[in-house]
This record gives structure tokens, C-alpha cells and sequence, in this order.
């Protein structure tokens, strides 16, 4: 039992390690610090050269196969990953590429392959996922946008909601309902769409943190030809598993602030004219999140190590999200209630130790929502990982225009 | 990345979970709840043959000297069934007391004894109600003679031996009393879980003699604690892994309402909820084996991290496995108790989770952590 790389490993961190020091110091300038609201052309532009950078000599999307410009290694994109993150390079609009790319490995013709995957692993192209929908979030299959054929063209009428990137994207993955008398999976069609086409409009959302960082699209009468079908008619809800199952990410490090910023602000501030930091209730609190925090940071080397044998990870991976964001929302609060009535302000004299709480307070509902609600990863556990029976379903096998919709 | 147990270790944890599921069924278990046995005789003489007294001991005491992460797996295992011997109390206190004592003549005369299971050892600590300090403790060791009482040492009615945490003219000590030759008198007493054996022991005058530093049986007992910690964590992630199961068929089987109550989110998320607890325990106890094979200065915090992980996550699984079992899990009849029982024993035995806490902040206060 160690932390070390085995020798393949730590010759590709060496590989990686210098191939950043002689690359990325010219990129991390202004780094990814720019809100995505104030971001501007040229900062995309930069993005997009230190992606195409990546891409030629084989850093970009390391997990795809060798034949499509990846690695087809896992372990390699997580060591690249870790050492990337060591520099504070341009934000990277090109995640959707990651999943999107197998999609067309797996369903688009050669020609396709040939026109598309390339532009997206070099970020020439960015591309978007048009999946939830106002009233299909965690209940994905039961997305509502209409696709109805006309000849060798589908018009496409609907809107979808919380798209990352869309505003800067030229092309997105779609999924549609053709037919809405066939039961809800059954009726679902996938394509892949020119973001630029008529009747496409994207808006910004502003979430509750004051940041912009989806969009909702509104389709209307977008019509897209049918050689932009991923999968037969009618098997849309399999191509969506493809696109899932290379979503599924590998869990993140926690977000700041953790019990160690936490700890940090205890030895600042007072009560009762003694150190928060010797305050027994404050010392108990502190260790609960601490111990959230070691163990998902080791469950994350767990995962890893299963990585590096070749095998494929166990289920704690699925833990990860589920701890560590309400986490952030729990640290948020109380290191807001450490600063007493100080603790409403944006910040303390501009200090931005203190206010990295308040920020952590209004992001983290995102964080236990987006990519799988807390109440949708408990049921991924008790289903897929206890082997639990499945809920009973009672939209299953109704034609989706009878299902219950609560819509007025 | 190397974190995780080694195949030659999971073979060997296979092989312990097969060995003990064939010799430590529940009924063993509810023989020592409901029997006069202080525990159960066979089960401890097999354990003893295959050698597991051994694992971690090195071999100039009549151990195999595999490692601790090795012992660690067998802590898991012998968690998972609640196994009713006297394990712990000789291999993870008694034993690491001598060798961290430094002392020669007493290691190679207890530890190989430790081994063949010809003694049990312990260590005698608590003194009364409320968190372990030294300003708690009254015992007295002067003339090379005990004088004072202990409360709530594990299996000291049945123990050859003991270590004594007691006051001296030179400051906190360490003594090491043999129980066979007088001068203490013994009382088995009740408690949360008559599976493990616990006893007061009433010193007065009993001969017994210096163990480690003199002056230095705080310092050794904190380092004692934090070693120790580490393997009753592993059988407390063993139990909370086994409550889980445990539960989880339950709610497979029972049918309520024309369906399977796993069906319902209310039962799974709690059963989800379980494993959240349980593999974060896992992750932090794997983090504590590692601090403790390698010596680590991060052993302190790492030890108090598992401790708080596991006893928390033992806690949860053992009392939510007989919410879902409903009325029948708070039957005597029923198995559930032995979760619930062995796991407020574990939570409390090293001192409380509030106490570990304490440990963990200090810990983190003094800097050397993951």
C-alpha cells in the first residue's frame, strides 16, 4: 500500500511535467480566473489555442482511443489532469467534446467521423449537450422537444435548459421526441445539430451566485437533415446511455472551502474574546468535515488505484459528489455563522478568506443538483451498487402523451 | 497509485471471511450473550491456530511478522462476525504496550505467550465516568506494588496479565502487573455487550513492576491509543460493512405494502446513506493502516480521522438495520442486537467519538496531516 506511480506512471509524469513547463507558462497568464460572465473573445481564442496545443501532441481527451487522437489510458488522462490543474491555464469550454466524441464514434458514419471529431478534439469546434428540458431534469427520458419528420428533414420545436457553453457552441447532441403515442423511452430519436441553424436562440441563465454559467435554447421549426441521426429512429434512449457513460466523470476534488479553510478562519476570529479555534463546538465541527474530507480524498485514491491495476473502478466513486456537495454547503454556512452578523456581507473589508464563504454558500445548491440530484445519486447507489429492487414505475409502459404531466 | 489492499491480502481476507462465516455463525455469538462462557473457547483456539495472533508480530516473539495492514484485514474480518473472544484486548492493547515499551525481558516473556494463546493480556486504564486524562487517574504504583481500582478492563476476568496506567513519584507510569499472583481480587460486570468479556480489577498492594520510561505512561498510553484506534476502527468498518448487508437483505425479502420494502426510497436511501458512511470509514481506515505500517507522523490525525469515521458509520448501520428490520429487530430473538450492542462497545472502548474529535483537531493543530 502506496501513493506512488509504478514506473509506466511516473515516466509518463515526467512526460507530462516537462511538456507543460515548456508549454503552458505562455497560457497561464490570466489564467482560469475570469468569471464566465466577463470573459472575452479573446480569452475563448487563447482556450481554444492551448486546446488545439493539447490535441496535437496528444494531450486532449488522453481516455479516447489512439486511432481518434486520444491515449485510450484513463490513468494517463487523470496523471495529465493532475498535473495540468498545477497551472492556471484557460478555462476549458471543450468538456462536452469528451462525451459527445464516443457518441459519434459509436453511431456517425465514417465521413462524419472524418468531418467532426477532429475540429472537436483541437477546440476549432465547440460542442453542446441538448438534453434537460424545464420539465424533464432528473427524469430525462421524459424530454418533450418535438422532432417530426418531413422527407429526408426533421423540424425540431422545443427548449431546452442548463446547457453549458451553448452561447459559444457551434455544434450540439440532441435528443428528441418523435412519437409521442409510444411509451416514454420508446419514443426518443438523437441527432446532432448546427448550432447556427435558423430558429436556434440561446439566452444566459443567472443563477443564484450572480454567475452565468448555462444557457437555455429555445428550437424553433430548426430543421436539421436526417444524415444528422445518431442511432435508428425510436433508440434515442440508448444512444443517451452512450453519451452518459462516458459522462460519468471521475468525481472532482472538493471544492474550497473544506475543513482546512475552515480551521484557518477558527484561528482568526473570536469568541468570547478567545480563539472560535478553542471552542469545543467549534473543534467538533471542524473534525466532522475533516473526516468527510479525508475520506473522500482517499476514495478518490481508491478509485485511481484501480485505475493503474487496469481494472475498472469499484462503486465508492459514486460517493464522491454526494459528500462533497452538501459538504460545501454545510462549511459555506457555518463559516458564515463563525463571522456572526458579519457574516451577511459579501465581504469583511474585502478580504477574501471570509468571502469565499458566502460564495460557497450560494453555488453549492447548484453542486447537489447539477449532474445527478443527491436524491438521484442515493437511488444510483441502493439500485445499482445494493442491488435494491427498482422503484415501481408508473410511466413505464403508458403511451407518453397519457402520462401524468402536472403541465396545465 | 498503490491504495488499496495488496492480492496476496485479499486472499487472505477471503480466506479469514470463509474461516470465520464456517466458525463464528450467529449462534456462537448468542451462546456467550446468553451463556456463563466469558467467550467462546473454540472459536478463540482456532483463531489462535491459524496463526492470527502472529500476523503483525515480529518474529523474534513467535509471530509471522506479515505487517500490520494484514492485521488490519483480520480486525475487518473478526468485525464483520462480532466475533465473542478475547482478540483485541491481547493483540491490539497488551501487545503493542509491550512492544512500545521497549521493554526486552517483559516482550520476549508475554508475547510469545500472546501468540500460541496461552495468556490473554490487557490493558487497564479507565477509572471512572467522563473523558480519559491523567488528572482522572488514582492508582498508585510505589515499592514496586499497585494500590487502586479499574473499571471496565476488557476481559480482565479472564486476563494472566495486565498493563496499568497508574501515578508514581516519578510522574505517569506504566506497570505491568501478572494477575495470577494476588494482590488483586477481580469482578466480571455487566455491560452493553456481555459478547466481550469486561471486569473491575481492585489492586491493593499487588506486586508489578515498571513497564517503559518511568514518567513517561501518558505520552505512551497517547501513542498506545492511536495504534490501537487504527485496528478497532477495521473491526468497526468490518461490523458497519456486515449491518449494512445485513439490512440490505432484510429489505430484499420483506415484503409490505405488495411489494419488496427495498423498493421504496425511504428504505433506500438509508441503505445508501449506509454506504456513503461506510466508505468513507473505508477510505479513512485504509489511510490509518497505511500511517501505521509506515510509522507515519500523520498517524495521529489518521488514527483519529478512522476512529471518528468508523464508530460513526458502525453507529448509523447498527441502529438503522434494526429501524428497517421494524418490531422483530428488537426482539432478543433477533440477530440485529449483536451489531447494536458491539457497536456502542467499539465506539466507546478507546474513549468517545466527542473524545476523538478532540484528538483529531489537536492533530490537525500540530500540523502533520494528509
Amino acid at each position: 500500500m502506496d501513493f506512488n506511480d509504478n514506473s509506466e506512471e511516473a515516466a509518463f509524469r515526467a512526460e507530462v511535467k516537462s511538456w507543460l513547463a515548456k508549454n503552458a507558462p505562455k497560457f497561464a497568464q490570466k489564467g482560469s480566473n475570469v468569471r464566465r460572465e466577463d470573459e472575452s473573445a479573446e480569452d475563448i481564442a487563447e482556450a481554444k489555442e492551448w486546446q488545439a496545443l493539447k490535441a496535437d501532441s496528444g494531450y486532449a481527451f488522453i481516455q479516447w482511443p489512439k486511432e481518434y487522437g486520444g491515449r485510450g489510458s484513463p490513468m494517463q488522462a487523470v496523471i495529465y489532469a493532475q498535473e495540468e490543474a498545477k497551472y492556471p491555464l484557460p478555462r476549458n469550454y471543450f468538456i462536452i467534446g469528451a462525451f459527445a466524441g464516443p457518441t459519434l464514434m459509436a453511431y456517425a458514419t465514417e465521413e462524419q467521423k472524418a468531418r467532426y471529431i477532429r475540429p472537436m478534439l483541437r477546440g476549432e469546434e465547440v460542442w453542446c449537450q441538448l438534453f434537460s428540458e424545464p420539465g424533464a431534469g432528473s427524469d430525462l427520458a421524459g424530454i418533450r422537444t418535438r422532432a417530426e419528420k418531413e422527407g429526408d428533414t426533421w423540424v425540431v420545436n422545443g427548449q431546452k435548459v442548463w446547457t453549458t457553453v451553448a452561447y459559444m457552441s457551434d455544434w450540439a447532441i440532441l435528443v428528441t421526441r418523435h412519437d409521442t403515442t409510444l411509451p416514454k423511452h420508446m419514443g426518443l430519436t438523437y441527432f446532432f445539430l448546427d448550432m447556427k441553424s435558423p430558429g436556434v436562440e440561446v439566452t444566459r441563465i443567472r443563477q443564484i451566485s450572480g454567475g452565468s454559467d448555462f444557457c437555455e435554447v429555445f428550437l424553433s421549426d430548426v430543421r436539421i437533415p436526417d444524415s444528422q441521426r445518431l442511432g435508428e429512429i425510436g433508440d434515442g434512449w440508448s444512444v443517451c446511455l452512450t453519451t452518459l457513460m462516458n459522462e460519468r466523470f471521475m468525481g472532482g476534488d472538493a471544492s474550497r472551502p473544506d475543513a482546512k479553510e475552515l480551521l484557518g478562519l477558527a484561528k482568526r476570529l473570536k469568541i468570547d474574546g478567545k480563539p472560535a479555534i478553542e471552542n469545543p463546538a467549534v473543534r467538533e465541527r471542524i473534525a466532522e468535515w475533516y473526516v468527510q474530507s479525508v475520506g473522500a480524498k482517499f476514495t478518490k485514491f481508491r478509485t485511481l488505484t484501480a485505475l493503474s491495476r487496469g481494472q475498472t473502478p469499484g462503486p465508492e466513486n459514486s460517493i464522491l459528489k454526494l459528500v462533497n456537495a452538501s459538504k460545501l454547503q454545510d462549511i459555506g454556512a457555518y463559516g458564515m455563522d463563525l463571522l456572526g452578523t458579519a457574516g451577511i456581507l459579501a465581504d469583511v473589508d474585502g478580504d477574501e478568506e471570509t468571502a469565499q464563504f458566502l460564495m460557497a454558500y450560494l453555488a453549492a445548491p447548484g453542486a447537489r443538483i447539477a449532474g445527478g440530484t443527491d436524491e438521484i445519486l442515493r437511488n444510483i447507489i441502493a439500485e445499482r451498487v445494493l442491488s435494491l429492487p427498482s422503484d415501481i414505475r408508473v410511466d413505464k409502459a403508458l403511451p407518453f402523451n397519457k402520462l401524468a404531466s402536472g403541465a396545465k | 497509485m498503490n491504495f488499496d489492499f495488496s492480492e496476496e491480502q485479499k486472499e487472505l481476507r477471503d480466506h479469514a471471511r470463509r474461516f470465520l462465516k464456517d466458525r463464528c455463525p450467529w449462534p456462537v455469538v448468542r451462546g456467550v450473550l446468553e451463556g456463563p462462557a466469558p467467550y467462546d473457547a473454540d472459536l478463540r483456539a482456532s483463531v489462535a491456530e491459524m496463526g492470527w495472533p502472529a500476523t503483525a508480530m515480529p518474529e523474534a516473539y513467535g509471530g509471522i511478522g506479515l505487517g500490520y495492514v494484514e492485521l488490519c484485514v483480520i480486525a475487518e474480518e473478526l468485525g464483520r462476525v462480532v466475533a465473542p473472544i478475547p482478540f483485541s484486548s491481547s493483540v491490539y492493547l497488551a501487545a503493542e504496550a509491550l512492544l512500545l515499551s521497549g521493554d526486552e525481558a517483559n516482550k520476549s516473556e508475554y508475547l510469545p505467550k500472546i501468540v500460541s494463546a496461552d495468556s490473554i493480556g490487557t490493558f487497564a486504564v479507565t477509572e471512572g465516568a467522563g473523558a480519559l486524562s491523567m488528572d482522572s487517574i488514582q492508582t498508585q504504583f510505589a515499592g514496586n506494588r499497585l494500590t487502586g481500582k479499574k473499571i471496565a478492563v476488557p476481559d480482565g476476568d479472564v486476563a494472566s496479565f495486565a498493563i496499568v496506567l497508574a501515578q508514581s513519584a516519578r510522574g505517569p507510569m506504566w506497570t505491568l502487573a501478572d494477575l495470577t499472583k494476588g494482590g488483586s481480587t477481580r469482578v466480571a460486570v455487566k455491560t452493553v455487550d456481555p459478547t466481550r468479556s469486561h471486569a473491575t480489577i481492585t489492586f491493593d498492594g499487588a506486586p508489578a513492576e515498571p513497564l517503559g520510561a518511568p514518567g513517561k505512561g501518558w505520552e505512551l498510553t497517547q501513542r498506545l491509543l492511536d495504534r490501537a484506534a487504527v485496528l478497532f476502527a477495521f473491526e468497526q468498518l468490518g461490523g458497519a460493512t456486515a449491518a449494512m448487508e445485513m439490512a440490505r437483505n432484510y429489505s430484499i425479502e420483506r415484503y409490505a405494502f405488495g411489494r419488496a420494502i427495498g423498493s421504496f426510497q425511504a428504505i433506500k436511501h438509508r441503505l445508501a446513506d449506509m454506504f456513503v458512511k461506510n466508505e468513507l470509514a473505508r477510505s479513512n481506515c485504509y489511510y490509518a493502516a497505511w500511517a501505521l505500517m509506515t510509522n507515519s507522523p500523520e498517524l495521529p490525525a489518521a488514527a483519529a480521522s478512522a476512529r471518528v469515521a468508523a464508530s460513526e458509520a458502525y453507529h448509523f448501520a447498527s441502529k438503522e438495520n434494526i429501524q428497517i428490520h421494524g418490531g422483530i429487530g428488537f426482539t432478543w430473538e433477533a440477530d440485529c442486537q449483536f451489531h447494536y450492542r458491539r457497536s456502542r462497545l467499539l465506539g466507546l472502548n478507546l474513549g468517545s467519538v466527542q473524545f476523538w474529535k478532540e484528538r483529531l483537531v489537536s492533530a490537525l493543530e500540530a500540523g502533520a496531516v494528509a
